[in-house]
């Protein structure tokens, strides 16, 4: 199966992801949603220490079937959500009332999403995952810019490759609202970037010969989405 | 062929899904086939000159969308194409943009054709006047965004209504979610051209006529579960169309 979607998988640039990993490591700074406004529902699944300065000390499990695939997209709402929320906490310098109403608008969607996917799973949800954003730097356009889009491809890649692992009529619908919705503010990111050209749809994730969107697997998703996330993730039986 | 496409669906949907299962428990039982049904779209897609043997025999329902699939995609790169030939209509600033979505409503139109082979309607004949409600779309560059705009909202609609149709053929599923997240692309560029937001608020448009691409977009339960119906509820999730209802807002542009 995963062989099946190769050709299918357009070529982003890993430039961004790369530097960042290096510079994540270099700097060590933890935000932990698990310590924002939702503390108290995270709590409530690992009371175990968790302590975010040692990852992999405890971890999730995706589980199996839809419950792994919506634990899928939770995880990774949770990790746009709490992006935004960082971004419209510390707008970056220079950052225009379009651009912050803009980016207020994703924020409050990710954050729609997240509570949303935490709600429909109910006890199989996994708990809050810590996530990394050291590689950012929030006071930059450009770097907030660049990860908002890293941000947004990934989504729309990870829901497109996802949507044939769903057996529910109802959460394949579902998934399927949402990423029309990634991939809107996908395109309103990227001409924040390059206004005007012809990057919304750009020629790196849309192949030219087809017309077609970046899918990828979770397992390809996730190693993109380490970077940003300290908490150890097992997919469960997700590809 | 609209009233083909509607006659199958409304005479086959229980038999569909009765095949759907069916087809379910062959995919259990050999998996391969979903492989080889993707390599085989797309040679076709690559204007391979002969059909690949290994194409996978497809139910009638997965056809179906298919084709309703490429009508849609015919729609817009007729639209297109007919907009960048028109002088003076799209600014040269802006050109870009169009040209860019052009290229991929030419693709996805290859793409579609190729994958259904022999069984792929022809390309329907179209008035993007409408009978003459949008008689200016191309002499008129705010007529021509707006149409834009409409046909892309109903784009990514059509596609997402689809999607449950399709699973039975998880590599077909694939590709049209591929080709639906670039539909919702081009919406968002468009609509922010138009100084909208790039992402549908309740079912609010400014455009009057085309309020029944809008329909439903204020729904705010998901699953059961009640999001709430603040601006950003409704706009955190687009809605699905069904077939009929897009024929219904596709039809007065078919000839």
């Amino acid at each position: 199966m995963l062989e099946s979607g190769k050709p299918f998988e357009n070529d982003t640039p890993l430039g961004f992801l790369e530097q960042v990993a290096r510079v994540a490591t270099s700097r060590r700074v933890f935000l932990s949603w698990a310590g924002a406004t939702i503390a108290v529902s995270a709590i409530g699944c690992s009371s175990k220490s968790k302590n975010p300065a040692s990852p992999g000390s405890s971890g999730v499990n995706f589980g199996t079937g839809d419950t792994a695939v919506l634990n899928y997209a939770y995880a990774l709402e949770q990790l746009e959500a709490a992006f935004y929320t960082q971004v419209i906490a510390t707008p970056y310098t220079g950052i225009t009332t379009g651009e912050l109403s803009l980016l207020t608008d994703i924020r409050d969607h990710e954050v729609i999403h997240r509570n949303f996917l935490k709600t429909a799973l109910g006890a199989s949800a996994i708990a809050a995952l810590s996530v990394n954003f050291a590689s950012v730097n929030f006071s930059s356009r450009a770097s907030v810019l660049g990860a908002a889009r890293t941000f947004e491809d990934l989504g729309v890649s990870a829901y497109n490759g996802a949507g044939q692992l769903i057996t529910s009529d109802t959460y394949l619908t579902l998934a399927g609202k949402i990423v029309s919705v990634e991939a809107r503010h996908a395109a309103a990111i990227r001409d924040l970037l390059s206004p005007g050209t012809a990057a919304f749809a750009g020629n790196d994730v849309v192949a030219v010969s087809t017309g077609l969107d970046v899918q990828r697997s979770p397992s390809q998703v996730l190693v993109l989405a380490s970077t940003y996330v300290t908490t150890s993730i097992n997919r469960g039986d997700l590809p | 062929m609209k009233d083909y496409i509607l006659d199958s669906l409304a005479a086959g949907s229980d038999e569909a899904v009765s095949r759907r299962g069916a087809l379910r428990k062959l995919e259990h039982a050999g998996l391969g086939l979903l492989a080889a049904a993707v390599p085989s779209v797309l040679a076709n897609a690559a204007g391979a000159a002969t059909r690949s043997p290994s194409r996978v025999a497809r139910t009638q329902t997965v056809t179906d969308v298919l084709n309703f699939a490429l009508k849609l995609e015919y729609l817009e790169n007729e639209f297109y194409l007919m907009g960048l030939a028109a002088s003076g209509l799209i600014p040269s600033g802006d050109r870009v943009i169009f040209q860019q979505i052009s290229a991929h409503e030419t693709a996805h139109v290859a793409l579609l054709k190729g994958a259904l082979g022999s069984s792929a309607i022809v390309k329907p004949t179209f008035d993007f006047t409408a009978g003459g409600a949008f008689s200016d779309v191309f002499t008129n560059y705010i007529t021509f965004k707006a149409l834009s705009q409409g046909f892309e909202d109903t784009g990514v609609r059509a596609y997402k209504g689809q999607a449950v149709n399709l699973k039975s053929d998880g590599a077909t599923l694939t590709i049209a979610l591929q080709i639906h997240s670039v539909e919702a692309r081009h919406a968002s560029q468009v609509r922010r051209l138009r100084g909208q937001k790039g992402w549908i608020t309740s079912n609010n448009t400014d455009v009057s006529a085309l309020a029944a691409v809008y329909a439903g977009e204020d729904n705010h339960v998901q699953g059961g579960v009640d999001v709430g119906s603040t601006s950003a509820a409704t706009e955190a999730f687009d809605e699905p169309l069904t077939m009929v209802q897009v024929l219904a807002i596709a039809g007065p542009f078919i000839v």
